[in-house]
């Protein structure tokens, strides 16, 4: 019989959800973290591994407050309202103090609004979009990675010194691409008003029809060539502009092109002489940042990606948030987010108290060809900080709160 | 002219890998009635496959020796899933088997996940064939040129299989009326797995075969997807040579949209397919569908009744333990409780068009999504108070369905439910593209009930009177005359209209009716989040419900509320370990063999045999 059925469910429902409202030992401070585990799994494993590892550091000299940092870790599959499910149920029944996480826009968009409209802190780690701390900007949200903004503006600069003039882009189709072309187009006609855009290509993200995207922009004829495709989407376009000449005699910049998530898989096809953002992790010499990869190594028996950084760093501001506010009471640790400052492998940085942005940077370099792979040569770290928008402009962008 | 021949060109090689991924799905879909949507999958699989077996095999041949090994591996992967799961539900209602082969969709992720890694694989290039060929003094890829004529290769081969050997014979017979050829003594089952078999071998093949041009990720299942049953659709279900026409068709047009109109990349096809569906109803080359040719599979249908006074006691209680539900003191229990009962009222108002209206819709979400919107839209831009915005998202979601029936309803069965799936995603594009209004896919937020509505539990009450209400609508609408009409124009055109029915009417007020009803659950939906992205409107949303309706039980009244409340609290569940889609899939899959009527209706026949349930009456 059906309504047995039904009945069944609505007590299976019950079962479910008591099982979840399990009550929650004192002696941790749990964290609440969420990520696309499983649609884009390249991105955010290496995240997830960030994560346990600063844990466990963070553990093992005492934790914070004299407590144990517990992660309530979630799958946000990639869907906003299961995000913002997620993260009620992580409030609720868990018993979680803040939240962070997440890798797309959109999700963390969901749930910076959800942290305004309830009142709780979400640390957004790897989502790109300039809104989420601007024109939707809140008191309980804070960003950790450079926004896309912040990548273009430090590529433009590098594009000034090219003297091109005449510039094709090519972008995913959504938001982060628009945004990433509407943000390189802005700081470089400020930096020289002569420049000309003549061509604009947008194809859908992961659906790239690569030979028609070339063959557009070679007839297009410009002198340089602003790409932000990513992932399956750029080797493609690597690989069919290679083949048919569109890279020869022409600048290319590449936005993210340089991190290891999407220049490592082109292997001996990476494309030599791009001027991208990235991250030589090989390569930096600084003793705390060798000292992460060293740890991370150990641990996990693999290098890091930039999301293992991003991981990382995140929980390092986590940790030292509630040590600054010491207590985890929320209002207290946007108190205490508010021009926090702290040392990551990748230098020091401050979430800034107008924005809620953090001075993250990224490091600008040329692709080059080392046995066999893509690596980042004459590489520079541009500190975040410099790339921020004047505080009148950020008062112009933000809602008062 | 050197560019327009290489552009050309790029268009003719592209349409390889579609051809051959599409070629395979229309073969099954013509033989066995089956609408694969694992398909992408086996493509996936031929890749991966490809990918690994060129890696031990040296040189030229063993690259090409490598693509065969992928194809027929991915061959008999397909004979594996056909024998095991599909061959077990054939006589399970219509389109019953989307269900098994989405459950396949989601083993197959997270088992290439577990042994490819979550890293993408770049192609390796084909020995012999890395450079380019100047034609005309443009390049062209000596790749490319080898797809060009592997293409046409592969559709004489088929040509010839399919028309001059008997096992051709006997698929063209099977196309035909499959019936008759059992009836004939010809073994269907072993036809079917060897239909199976071809059409998973190519797409394997096209999967190893575009490896040069891209490589293997785990997000390439989907992503072909779509493109493939618009091939499929454009060409005539079917039709072989059809799905050669429209691959090459949307190929070339691509690569000029392309060019002259660079934000055209999402949606183009789709128009594409609209159109060629408006003026040739069954595809280029496929033929019209005789009525009742795939009719009754399975028993046949009770008819539905009223709820008898225990059938209302029971639900008057099951009322009553919702109502109680706050008392747990658990939010989260209630956020999620509203989350069923959002999706419950949405599954219930795709059963309604797909069972009683037997309008088989692949688009439900644009109006789930178009009724969400309208209503983000209505507080973002003039400040609508919720209640007024909880209105218009139903009559606003209603209209857009009046408008996309009204193209709609020109067409029946598969082609009906592809044109939804091209309109659906027309409105997923606008909205996507249309970020000065729409916010594009950064969507609209901070979309939060009025004060007095903002507490979880009044929220959950407000949902409850709101969706409860939706559902009993439906229900009382079915057992309106107007319901009776919906029935009559399903069950049979002519006669229906022999007795003065309207049927095309009929059939659009039906799809405006359930359109709204999505709608208001779209409302509630966006209130409950406070945000809505295109994630709503996607095709993905769309089969989530198709899954809810089928899984519950298409037949019966209340399937679509079991299917939605169970897959959203086991999904709920699963998720928080770490192969939830392995395990979620497989559990799918378990109940496809197990419950060929879905839930519902497996348990009434259940309850039927052993004699319960009949003092009630049939169909509550």
């Amino acid at each position: 019989m059906k309504l047995k059925t039904v009945l069944a469910t609505v007590l299976a429902a019950t079962t479910f959800a008591a099982s979840a409202t399990f009550s929650f030992a004192e002696d941790t401070i749990k964290i609440g973290d969420m990520n696309s585990y499983k649609r884009l799994p390249a991105f955010t494993i290496p995240y997830k591994n960030g994560v346990d590892l600063a844990v466990e550091e963070i553990n093992a000299s005492g934790g914070v407050l004299g407590k144990q940092i517990e992660i309530v870790s979630r799958d946000d599959q990639g869907k906003p309202g299961e995000a913002v499910k997620i993260a009620e149920e992580m409030f609720t029944s868990d018993g979680v103090v803040m939240i962070s996480g997440s890798l797309f826009s959109h999700v963390g968009l969901a749930l910076s609004s959800y942290a305004g409209q309830k009142k709780r802190l979400y640390l957004a780690a790897e989502p790109l979009a300039d809104a989420l701390v601007w024109q939707k900007g809140n008191r309980y949200t804070f960003r950790l990675r450079p926004s896309t903004n912040m990548q273009a503006a430090m590529l433009a600069e590098q594009a000034v010194k090219t003297g091109a003039k005449k510039w094709a882009t090519i972008a995913p189709n959504y938001a982060y691409g628009k945004d990433a072309v509407a943000a390189f187009k802005s700081e470089l006609t400020k930096l020289d008003p002569e420049v000309e855009f003549i061509a604009e290509q947008w194809p859908g993200l992961f659906k790239i029809d690569a030979a028609a995207e070339v063959q557009a922009l070679k007839a297009a004829e410009p002198d340089a060539i602003f790409n932000v495709t990513f992932g399956g989407d750029l080797a493609k376009f690597v690989r069919e502009g290679t083949l048919r000449g569109l890279f020869e005699d022409r600048t290319v910049l590449g936005l993210l092109t340089g991190e290891p998530e999407y220049l490592d898989p082109l292997k001996d096809e990476a494309p030599v002489g791009w001027i991208v953002t990235g991250y030589p992790w090989y390569a930096i010499e600084d003793p705390a940042h060798k000292k992460f990869v060293a740890a991370y190594e150990a641990k996990w028996d693999d290098y890091p990606r930039v999301g293992s950084l991003v991981g990382y760093t995140t929980m390092l501001s986590i940790a030292e948030a509630i040590k600054k506010a010491g207590s985890t009471d929320t209002e207290e640790l946007v108190e205490a987010f508010k021009g926090l400052e702290l040392d990551t492998p990748a230098g020091p940085i401050t979430y800034r108290s107008q924005d809620h942005q953090s001075t993250l940077g990224a490091y600008v370099g040329t692709i080059s060809l080392d046995e066999g792979k893509g690596v980042m040569v004459d590489w520079s770290y541009k500190d975040g900080a410099n790339y921020q928008p004047t505080d009148e402009e950020v008062k112009k962008l933000r809602p008062a709160e | 002219m050197g560019v327009l021949v290489a552009e050309l060109l790029a268009g003719l090689a592209n349409a390889a890998a579609l051809f051959l991924v599409a070629s395979g799905l229309s073969l099954i879909f013509g033989v066995t009635r089956i609408v694969n949507f694992a398909h992408g999958s086996f493509y996936m699989l031929g890749a991966f496959i490809g990918y690994s077996a060129m890696q031990v095999l040296p040189g030229a041949i063993g690259f090409w020796a490598a693509t065969l090994v992928a194809a027929v591996a991915v061959g008999l992967i397909g004979v594996i899933v056909e024998f095991l799961v599909l061959r077990q539900v054939y006589k399970a209602p219509e389109l019953f088997q989307l269900v098994a082969t989405f459950g396949v969709i989601l083993v197959i992720q997270d088992l290439a996940l577990l042994v490819w890694g979550p890293e993408d694989l770049l192609g390796p290039r084909a020995p012999g064939l890395k450079g380019v060929v100047h034609i005309l003094g443009e390049p062209v890829p000596s790749y490319d040129l080898a797809l060009i004529g592997i293409t046409p290769f592969v559709l004489l081969v088929l040509w010839y299989l399919i028309s001059r050997t008997r096992v051709g014979i006997l698929v063209r017979a099977a196309t035909q009326d499959r019936e008759m050829v059992g009836a004939l003594g010809v073994n269907q089952a072993w036809l079917f797995t060897g239909v199976f078999f071809l059409g998973s071998l190519l797409a394997g093949l096209g999967g190893a075969l575009q490896l040069p041009k891209g490589g293997a990720d785990l997000l390439m299942d989907f992503n072909i997807l779509a493109s493939v049953f618009v091939v499929v659709v454009i060409g005539g279900m079917g039709s072989i040579p059809g799905a050669f026409i429209a691959a090459v068709l949307i190929s070339v047009l691509n690569v000029f949209g392309v060019k002259f109109i660079p934000q055209s990349t999402l949606v183009l096809m789709f128009i594409v397919m609209a159109v060629v569906l408006l003026i040739r109803p069954y595809g280029l080359l496929g033929r019209e569908e005789a009525p009742g040719e795939h009719g009754q599979v399975g028993d046949p249908e009770q008819p539905i009744s009223p709820l008898q006074s225990t059938g209302k006691l029971v639900v008057a209680g099951i009322l009553v333990v919702l109502a109680l539900f706050p008392i747990f003191d658990s939010p989260f229990l209630l956020v999620l409780m509203t989350d069923v009962i959002i999706v419950s009222l949405f599954a219930v108002s795709l059963h309604f068009m797909l069972s009683l209206g037997g309008l088989v819709s692949f688009g439900h979400a644009a109006f789930f999504g178009g009724g969400a919107y309208a209503a983000a839209l209505l507080v973002h831009y003039v400040d609508t108070p919720m209640s007024l915005a909880l209105l218009m998202a139903p009559l606003l979601a209603g209209f857009l369905a009046l408008i996309i029936g009204w193209f709609c309803i020109r067409l029946t069965g598969v082609y009906f439910a592809m044109l939804t799936l091209a309109f659906a995603q027309l409105v997923w594009s606008v909205v996507f593209q249309w970020g000065e209004v729409t916010g594009g896919d950064d969507g609209i937020v901070n979309i939060w009930p009025a004060a007095w509505a903002s507490s979880t539990t009044v929220y959950y009450y407000l949902t409850l009177v709101i969706g409860v209400g939706g559902i009993i609508l439906m229900r009382h609408v079915a057992h309106s005359p107007f319901g009776y009409s919906v029935r009559a124009s399903r069950d049979s055109i002519l006669r229906a209209e022999a007795t003065g029915i309207n049927t095309k009417r009929i059939q659009w007020v039906t799809i405006a009716f359930a359109g709204a009803m999505a709608g208001l659950a779209g409302g509630l939906f966006v209130f409950s989040k406070g945000s809505v992205f295109p994630t709503e409107l996607e095709i993905a949303k769309s089969f989530d419900a198709l899954i809810m309706v089928f899984l519950g039980g298409v037949k019966t009244l209340s399937g679509p509320i079991v299917g939605a409340s169970s897959l959203t609290i086991v999904q709920d569940f699963l998720s928080r370990f770490e192969y939830w889609r392995l395990a979620l899939g497989l559990l799918i899959i378990l109940i496809v063999i197990l419950a060929p009527e879905g839930l519902v209706g497996s348990a009434r026949k259940l309850g039927n045999r052993i004699g319960l349930g009949r003092s009630e009456g049939p169909g509550t």
